[in-house]
């Protein structure tokens, strides 16, 4: 029963390997699904090319599913996994930051590395920025030490928060998704219009 | 650079296809290591690792660098550093079959010059970078896996992230269309 590694199934020496390897089936999907180019990763936010919400919506809710069906099986003891910790302000101000780091970059850290891979300058800029911005997060950390570690909640998930179950979130996301799905289609459409000439 | 017109586009995978695997992808991670994908947290373990070997001592002071410091071991050595590794190897495998590897290009939109194209994706990068510390991932350990995985957080961040590029898009739309 999952999860493999942490139940001592398959033991820890594999655990670099593997990651390579879940690595290497990452960076592949994210270069084959078009994520390798800011043009299409910005579309999102100007209608043109919603590739990004086609593939990160449909890779949420089938992960949801997934996560659950396995549970329900009892392949993986879901509560064994990692739950990403909660620290609400933190976390919020953080997202607004990055947000405007992608529409100004053009790019997020993983498909930035996808984009290096294949030859694009701005993707190596783009890792080059994410160096400097951490290194600067680092040498004035103990100007935000507290406000960095305020509005801790815990591993919590939406169920903690709302106390409504797993399901119900899984089959809302997916409700919300398939409904950005068709709304994001007649936008491109749209938009594509008029556009003439899509440079890559 | 070539010019594609609308109906040369390269090709990709279809969208919701990449999606299924992406989403198959996380839930096979999980049930292997019982933790999900990332790609910020490279970048910190490689900063961690250069200020470690320019001024250990100064790192060792840092309240922020030091918890990334392991006693015994490089923090190079370090699960996502690792995955990290196979996003390039992934990449670069794509590329040669979909034959997008070519030289050294700069990729930008009509109105803005290459120039123009790199500071702001270092500007870009660097907030990048600074947001996803508080963030405690980026769009794929925290947005991503972290919404797939149910936690609180995660759609926190997916929503700040998205919600905000949608907020100031306007003001950098020249970069873009």
């Amino acid at each position: 029963m999952g999860p493999l590694i942490p139940n001592e199934i398959i033991t820890g020496d594999w655990n670099f390997v593997i990651a390579i390897l879940i690595g290497i089936a990452f960076g592949f999907l994210l270069e084959a699904s078009g994520f390798s180019s800011s043009r299409n990763l910005a579309g999102v936010f100007y209608g043109y090319n919603f590739v990004v919400l086609r593939v990160f919506f449909t890779a949420v809710i089938v992960a949801m599913v997934g996560l659950l069906y396995f549970d329900y099986f009892g392949w993986l003891d879901l509560s064994k996994i990692f739950i990403l910790p909660t620290y609400l302000s933190p976390m919020i101000l953080g997202s607004v930051i990055m947000g405007i780091g992608f529409v100004m970059g053009g790019f997020c850290p993983g498909t930035s590395f996808t984009a290096i891979a294949i030859g694009k300058m701005d993707a190596l800029f783009f890792a080059i920025g994410l160096f400097i911005g951490i290194f600067i997060f680092g040498e004035s950390f103990p100007l935000f030490k507290d406000y960095y570690y305020s509005g801790s909640m815990g591993n919590v998930t939406l169920t903690d928060v709302t106390g409504i179950a797993a399901p119900w979130f899984a089959f809302g996301f997916t409700v919300i998704a398939l409904a950005a799905f068709w709304v994001s289609a007649e936008i491109e459409k749209k938009v594509r219009k008029n556009t003439k000439e899509y440079k890559f | 650079m070539n010019k594609h017109k609308i109906n040369e586009k390269p090709h990709y995978l279809n969208p919701y296809f990449g999606g299924v695997l992406l989403g198959l992808l996380v839930v096979v991670t999980f049930y292997i290591t019982g933790r999900g994908l990332g790609a910020s947290g490279s970048v910190k373990s490689t900063v961690v690792t250069t200020v470690n070997a320019i001024a250990p001592q100064h790192a060792e002071n840092n309240p922020y660098f030091s918890k990334y410091i392991p006693k015994d071991k490089s923090p190079m050595n370090n699960w996502l550093v690792y995955e990290s590794f196979g996003i390039l190897i992934g990449g670069l495998l794509s590329g040669v079959i979909y034959g997008r590897i070519k030289k050294f290009r700069i990729e930008h939109g009509k109105h803005t010059t290459s120039s123009k194209r790199l500071i702001f994706a270092v500007l870009g990068g660097a907030l990048f970078g600074f947001g996803s510390q508080f963030g405690r991932g980026c769009t794929s350990g925290a947005a991503l896996v972290g919404s797939a995985s149910f936690s609180f957080g995660g759609v926190i961040v997916m929503l700040g992230i998205f919600g905000t590029g949608y907020a100031v898009a306007y003001f950098f739309r020249k970069l873009w269309i």
